[in-house]
């Protein structure tokens, strides 16, 4: 009961309290928690992330609304969104906006660890939450793209569900049980139908979930890959700390504004992205007789598309193409750096990531490109390179000379 | 500002922008052939539609087009007579008159007038649906454009005709009493392919053999106005979405000054 | 910093500044957060294709034979059209002590129903057949004098979920648990055509 003197809204405040943290969570988890005060442009990409992934929710929903699944109603039924619903358009583009922008976001923000070593132990758990939240994005991604059923989505789900098929003993037994049917079908559809709606957002919530606890038990790395926690004041908190409430929580909002701007840019006036978002054969329906100039999937997929077709041979072809996913999981170990941030690191170390990230977008332009003459010679390259940068790995991480690493973080009050 | 977030900024804005260009319809261009020129090559893949969906005049002149040429075969099953009155501003009375189909209602979709057994046996396939033609193209708009003024005579078909955009259509050239029949001239071109040399044939430039009802230029403005309506029923709402657009991208830039002049303020505090 | 009268200054600038931007953004957003809403909510309207079936109905009466009731829908809605036997027309004002609003001034019907016989033409009722209490559909009882419904029923409607009665005029008795008359739709004759779904000038036979 509220004890006499006080008012209603302070009463009110005690139940809720004595039956629900609230308080002792905002305290802790905004208040309380020091996060280090040189984060730059790079720690911007954690929160967008979360941000895109609502917009993707609240979107997604309320297409479901609307959408009918089921081979013959599926693309009347994205048309009838976008020209009977009103503002259906709308909400349409920003789903399609929405999940390109989920992937630039979510590769900058794994750049940033790249950069800064934050996968280093004590934080190598949180990278495998990550990484399986990335996983986890890629099989929404590519499930969601055969929903509106136009060609690109039929002949996209038929190549990369072949791909099982290249497994050894159960591949083709596998492939016929993912579709549910002898082809790509009715019940693929529906199956994708569900879990995209349902089980993989479940998924990812969980992990991402998951992924902020285990953030929030280490404490964030920053750029100069400094441990902040190992320099208390006197009052017991970081002396490069600061609390996440209100520095980052209006620095993040100014980063939001921005990601915002450029993102209702694209969904009102370049939607299509030039056929990267909104790709043009899927404006046609699914047609199982008459394949697509050039199958290839979403941006976001072709650098590993590209590494799959640079091997001559189908299952060595997919196995590259899995490991070229995999060894990002490894990173924690592989890397042998006695330094965190590439701040302090030398020049093998740096020329390597340059390399990856070259290698990286010469792959995505590539997978993008027909696989003919130079295009093939090059995917072969890039693929090289971009292994090299995983398996020299724990060589050129201790080879490489580091330059010693301050106390106290570098930051520069503007 | 730092000069990283700055330039990252400048990097992603100029991006969308630079795409934007390239969705937004370029100059007109029209067939460069001169007479007696005969070496010359046309670059008709250059050619553009060159049309504004805003402009209303010429989406009313299109959709009359489109209901007079292209309705007997073609549907546009996604818009309905209503939707589209209402955009282009047709009144009811002259939906009734000149577009309708005796049997049919305003609020009903545009179906084509071909019976698809019919059309199968007379073409070799159905007329595809319109709706979505000008986004299921390369080349979108300026496809169609192409397409509906590269129709060249070639006997060895059995409609007579073939077009350079889509080799082996089994469109007839619907247009030729209004833009004339034409001949394509190829000229044997020789390539050096691995060591061996092949000669290919190059489109080189039409000649018009029977002169159409309509000049050069009134033809393109007609074809133009036609592709120009099929741009709309690709995307009905696009003109909406701009609009609406600058209002949102401005509200946002001012709410993110706002947000910026506040971090900036707390910030101060850290040292 | 200086002395504390300064800093104290400041630190009352920094306050009053950081209070008003604060506000300001908020507010800011706040529209925002609304106008970003209305999308989402104006989605859930009727649909382009949801008002093009709910478009006006029209109705050939040379196919109504006499005391006939046809049921055709309407908005989703079932709607009646009853060819009234005359005779039972003149009767209907003998109702109006047993009905619960026999002027039907707290029912919902179109102004030219506003009357004793409840549409536009004694011989034809036009209403929604939907029971005006829970939502049922009321079945015909149009003879006079019926077993269940006893010696004095004059003719009407009954409805079977939990026995509200209607006269021929749509208009409740007294003893229902429905409290107001059944609705009638906005519609008009012409010649020989009921367009359900459009008020007009044009509506007298």
């Amino acid at each position: 009961m509220a004890a006499a003197g006080e008012t209603n809204r302070g009463g009110f405040r005690v139940w809720l309290n004595k039956r629900l943290p609230v308080d002792k969570f905002v305290s802790d988890q905004l208040l309380e928690y020091y996060a280090p005060k040189n984060f730059n442009i790079w720690y911007f990409f954690g929160s967008l992330a979360l941000v895109v992934l609502v917009i993707q929710l609240l979107s997604g929903i309320f297409l479901t609304m609307f959408y009918k699944v089921g081979e013959s109603t599926a693309f009347d039924s994205i048309e009838f969104i976008r020209r009977e619903i009103e503002y259906g358009w709308l909400i349409q583009y920003i789903h399609s906006t929405g999940a390109s922008a989920f992937f630039i976001v979510v590769y900058l923000h794994m750049f940033r660890a790249l950069l800064y070593g934050s996968y280093k132990a004590p934080r190598e758990l949180l990278w495998i939450f990550g990484m399986l939240i990335y996983l986890a994005l890629m099989a929404e991604a590519f499930m969601g793209y055969v929903l509106p059923w136009g060609n690109m989505s039929y002949w996209g789900a038929q190549v990369i569900v072949n791909l099982f098929s290249t497994i050894p003993v159960f591949g083709p037994g596998l492939v016929e049980w993912i579709r549910g049917d002898y082809g790509i079908a009715d019940a693929t559809l529906n199956r994708f139908f569900a879990l995209h709606v349902v089980a993989v957002p479940l998924a990812i919530i969980l992990l991402v979930t998951l992924h902020l606890v285990a953030l929030r038990q280490v404490g964030s790395n920053n750029p100069d890959g400094i441990e902040i926690k190992e320099n208390k004041g006197a009052d017991g908190k970081p002396v490069d700390g600061i609390p996440f409430h209100p520095y980052y929580t209006i620095k993040d909002i100014v980063g939001i504004g921005v990601f915002l701007v450029l993102f209702c840019i694209v969904v009102f006036f370049v939607p299509t992205f030039g056929g990267l978002f909104l790709e043009v054969p899927n404006f046609d329906p699914a047609n199982p007789l008459s394949t697509p100039e050039h199958i290839a999937p979403s941006w976001y997929f072709t650098p590993f598309y590209a590494i799959l077709r640079a091997v001559p041979d189908q299952k060595m072809g997919a196995l590259l193409m899995l490991l070229s996913v995999v060894a990002w999981f490894f990173l924690p170990w592989l890397d042998r750096s006695p330094v965190k941030s590439m701040r302090y690191r030398g020049w093998w170390c740096r020329g390597f990531l340059a390399m990856f990230v070259i290698s990286f977008l010469a792959l995505m332009y590539l997978g993008l490109a027909p696989a003919e003459g130079i295009y093939v010679t090059l995917a072969r390259i890039f693929s090289v390179s971009y292994f090299a940068f995983f398996v020299l790995m724990p060589f050129y991480t201790r080879w490489d000379r580091v330059k010693p690493v301050p106390q106290r973080v570098t930051f520069h009050h503007e | 500002m730092s000069k990283p977030l700055l330039a990252l900024l400048l990097l992603l804005l100029v991006g969308p922008s630079l795409a934007w260009s390239a969705e937004a319809p370029a100059a007109a261009g029209t067939e460069a052939a001169h007479e007696g020129e005969a070496a010359a090559h046309v670059d008709w893949h250059s050619w553009h539609a060159g049309n504004e969906v805003s402009n209303l005049s010429s989406l009313q002149r299109g959709a009359r087009n489109f209901f007079a040429y292209c309705a007997s075969c073609h549907s546009l099953k996604y818009m309905r007579y209503s939707r589209m009155a209402e955009d282009l501003k047709i009144s009811t009375e002259q939906l009734q008159q000149h577009i309708l189909p005796p049997d049919a209602r305003a609020a009903d979709y545009i179906v084509g007038g071909l019976n698809p057994t019919d059309a199968v046996a007379w073409f070799g396939k159905e007329p595809p649906d319109l709706s979505l033609i000008t986004r299921a193209r390369h080349g979108g708009v300026d496809y169609v454009y192409r397409f509906l003024k590269t129709f060249y005579v070639d006997p060895a078909r059995a409609t007579n005709t073939n077009n350079l955009q889509l080799a082996g259509a089994a469109m007839p050239a619907i247009l030729s009493d209004l833009g004339g029949v034409q001949e394509a001239v190829f000229t044997d071109v020789e390539n050096v392919v691995d060591g061996k040399t092949v000669t290919v044939k190059v489109f080189s430039h039409f000649e018009t053999t029977t002169p159409g009802l309509m000049t050069p230029v009134q033809f393109d403005a007609f074809v133009r106005d036609t592709v120009n309506f099929l741009d709309y029923v690709g995307e009905p709402t696009q003109v909406v979405r701009r609009e609406i657009g600058v209002w949102v991208v401005l509200f946002l830039l001012a709410l993110t000054w706002m947000a910026w002049l506040l971090k900036k303020d707390y910030w101060k505090d850290v040292h | 910093m200086t002395d504390a009268g300064v800093v104290a200054d400041d630190a009352a600038v920094d306050l009053s500044r950081r209070k008003f931007l604060t506000v300001a953004t908020s507010a800011t957003a706040a529209v925002g957060v609304v106008v970003a809403a209305t999308p989402f909510v104006a989605s859930w309207k009727p649909s382009e294709r949801a008002r093009a079936m709910g478009a006006p109905l029209d109705f050939d009466l040379s196919k109504l034979q006499p005391g006939q009731l046809v049921t055709v829908v309407w908005r989703k809605q079932p709607i009646y059209i009853v060819s009234r036997p005359n005779e039972l027309v003149g009767k209907l004002s003998a109702n109006d002590a047993s009905l619960k609003d026999p002027q039907s001034a707290a029912s919902d019907q179109p102004e030219y129903a506003k009357n004793v016989m409840r549409s536009r033409r004694a011989d034809l009722l036009v209403l929604v057949g939907t029971c005006t209490h829970l939502g049922c559909l009321p079945k015909q009882r149009f003879e006079p004098g019926d077993a269940t419904l006893g010696a004095d029923w004059p003719g009407g409607f009954f409805c079977p979920c939990h026995g509200s009665r209607f006269d021929l005029a749509g208009r409740v008795f007294a003893g229902s648990p429905a409290s107001t008359n059944l609705r009638i739709p906005p519609y008009i004759i012409n010649g020989n055509t009921l367009t359900i779904g459009v008020d007009g000038a044009a509506g007298a036979a």
